[in-house]
């Protein structure tokens, strides 16, 4: 039996539906990420295990408790919002055992659990201060201090970095990830920023239009995306999506597709299957990340088979550490990233090296990966 | 003059400047010219103000009218003053306001943050409260009194002031409590608040600017109301606005200008003080009601 299990779990407002038969279990100690673009549904799952919206059918359950009609309260969880919510009229230490307060314990063993989870998430000098005194950052800890203090069996995180400017939320994105290292507690997370489902997760459920497109580790959901929604969302910059045509002869299958120099290339799968083979002479979509197509210098030594063609460069774009190289590859845009010291010029003819052990076929009607 | 100064929309300039004060100085001396008529004729004996000159400052500085017009002058039958009438008003709104601010903010946060099915139709419906004339319903609030067997009695205006105002206060709370993070209850219930338990610890701790709004509007309503008054009370619980009025305007005896205007100015002292200690809250909380609601 799983800790948290969320069994074909709907959610309708009237005659819509807006979750679709959801099936996911997560084990003790896991940190599960919700991810999707905003209207798929992962908040209102996430406000669902918290209690705070009705399951219209199916059933969730923790450690084998069914929690259906369950108040939020009595469900042992602890939930971080995106805003915070902290009580604007009560002092950080009171924000902090207000909980248990209500739950009825002891002011000195309140006292004593606000000093322990103060100490940890080193917030001790802010207990006096009111929320409105603390920076965005404190807040977040404060708020995170809230949850922690209640000793939960699952804690759920509703976008809680969202608010946070760029440099502080990629720290606090790290403390998040110690903390679960720390304490080995069982984590659902919403987020819609795909860097953070990838960075924290253990597994990452991707959602959208009220169903889980996939549900696997960060490596299963980055090299094997089950469609093309998965494909394009997860991963920055985004996979190129290419139409090609599958071609099957003697040597092997191929991939084949016009340059943005309207030479058609034929490009090699390195381990094809047998569904790719019946898709011969069909149109299909290639999928490939950026990182599999570099400059032939920059090209991975160990993959299995690299084709190199020679494209024309659209435009460069240097980003430090890489530089990203635009070119044209069946009829769209297709973006490379090469090393930043390479040398690539707009307008330019340059050879790019393309790692096909990474190139993923996609069904176009279907959209589902064919494997 | 430099060039940044002159781009400027407005200019203040020497001139201008004084035609703004000129301006701000004529208004204000407008506005306040009632008050300060009255306030001059107050301390006057009567024989100067019939003598002839309303605007002419005291000869004779005197307190006089303003005793009298507190404990001993003749209203209706008997010579009490205003006195035990400004107590009749106090004992009425000071429960009155309180009770309609308290379900008002309760309403609000009923309307806002436990929705339920119809919750529109029905504020919408409390919204209607707000435009009803207050002459339509004194034949249905007199049934109702009666039924009730609290006609004539303080408990009975305070009732018709809480069902009067409550129209009021719910619009006001509703839309103060309509931006409040919905999020703070969520939380809220999850560390394991119930339902009067958040409003009592996180709602109405952040209410004041709006509490504050509900207060001066039903106390200054409440305190110059004059129909509910003469309507409703008995001659133990006629309200300071009614007996000012039996003050002013008995028609025996010699008529007390002085006196009128001293009463006059004993009956609007309180919302006076309202204002003054509070005004300044009051305009920000209309706003952070209304213009985000």
């Amino acid at each position: 039996m799983s800790f948290l299990k969320i069994n074909n779990a709907t959610k309708s407002y009237g005659s819509t539906e807006v979750l679709h038969n959801i099936d996911i279990d997560v084990e003790e100690g896991e940190f599960l990420v919700l991810v999707g673009p905003s209207g798929c549904g992962k908040s209102t799952l996430l406000n669902m295990i918290a209690g705070l919206e009705d399951i219209t059918s199916g059933t969730i359950s923790i450690k084998g408790q069914t929690m259906n009609g369950v108040h939020p309260s009595k469900r042992n969880i602890a939930m971080v919002f995106q805003s915070y919510a902290l009580y604007p009229n009560m002092t950080v230490g009171q924000n902090i055992t207000f909980g248990l307060e209500m739950h009825g314990i002891a002011k000195p063993e309140r006292e004593k659990a606000m000093s322990e989870v103060a100490e940890m998430l080193q917030i001790k000098p802010l207990l006096s201060r009111k929320p409105g005194q603390l920076s965005g950052g404190q807040r977040q800890r404060v708020a995170m201090g809230r949850a922690l203090v209640r000793d939960p069996d699952v804690f759920l995180f509703d976008e809680p970095l969202s608010n946070l400017d760029a440099k502080l939320r990629v720290d606090m994105r790290t403390e998040i990830k110690k903390l679960h290292q720390k304490l080995g507690t069982t984590i659902v997370y919403v987020t819609h920023d795909q860097i953070e489902a990838m960075t924290l997760s253990t597994r990452i459920a991707v959602m959208n239009g009220g169903y889980v497109q996939q549900l696997g580790t960060p490596k299963e959901i980055y090299d094997t995306p089950a469609n093309l929604f998965v494909a394009s969302f997860m991963g920055s910059p985004s996979m190129n999506l290419v139409p090609a045509k599958v071609v099957a002869n003697g040597e092997g299958i191929f991939a084949q597709l016009p340059t943005g120099l309207s030479e058609q290339v034929n490009l090699k799968f390195s381990n094809p299957t047998e569904a790719l083979k019946s898709f011969d002479q069909k149109e299909i979509v290639l999928g490939i990340r950026p990182e599999a197509i570099t400059d032939p210098d920059g090209a991975d030594q160990k993959a299995n088979h690299i084709e190199q063609i020679t494209n024309r460069v659209i435009v460069t774009e240097p980003a430090g550490s890489d530089t990203y190289v635009m070119s044209s590859l069946g009829g769209k845009d297709c973006n490379a990233r090469m090393r930043a010291d390479a040398q690539v010029i707009a307008g330019q003819d340059v050879p790019f090296a393309i790692n096909m052990d990474k190139a993923l076929p996609f069904d176009p009607f279907s959209e589902k990966r064919i494997a | 003059m430099s060039v940044a100064s002159t781009e400027n929309a407005i200019s203040t300039g020497r001139i201008t400047r004084a035609f703004i004060y000129l301006m701000l100085i004529l208004f204000a001396t407008f506005y306040l010219l009632p008050f300060g008529i009255m306030l001059i004729n107050s301390v006057k004996p009567l024989s100067e103000i019939n003598g002839g000159n309303m605007m002419a400052l005291p000869q004779v500085f005197t307190l006089e009218p303003w005793f009298k017009a507190w404990n001993s002058a003749q209203i209706g039958v008997e010579p009490t003053g205003l006195q035990p009438y400004f107590w009749n008003s106090l004992k009425m709104v000071f429960p009155a306001v309180a009770i309609s601010t308290v379900l008002g903010a309760l309403n609000g946060y009923v309307l806002t943050k436990w929705r339920f099915k119809g919750d529109t139709i029905l504020f919408g419906l409390m919204l209607f409260a707000c435009f009803i004339p207050f002459q339509i319903v004194l034949i249905p609030m007199a049934r109702v009194l009666g039924f009730l067997g609290i006609a004539g009695s303080t408990p009975g205006l305070v009732l018709v002031h809480v069902v009067y105002g409550l129209g009021f206060t719910t619009l006001y709370f509703r839309n103060y409590y309509q931006v409040f993070p919905t999020e703070l209850i969520r939380a809220a219930q999850i560390d394991g608040a119930g339902f009067f338990r958040i409003f009592w610890r996180i709602m109405l701790p952040s209410s004041g600017p709006i509490i504050v709004v509900s207060v001066i509007w039903q106390f200054t309503n409440i305190w110059n109301d004059f129909l509910f008054g003469a309507s409703f009370a008995d001659l133990d619980s006629q309200p300071m606005t009614v007996a000012l009025n039996n003050l002013v305007s008995s028609s025996t005896g010699v008529k007390e200008y002085n006196v009128h205007f001293a009463g006059a100015i004993l009956a609007a002292l309180p919302t006076l003080l309202v204002y003054i200690v509070a005004g300044r809250y009051f305009v920000r909380g209309l706003m952070a009601g209304s213009v985000k609601g």
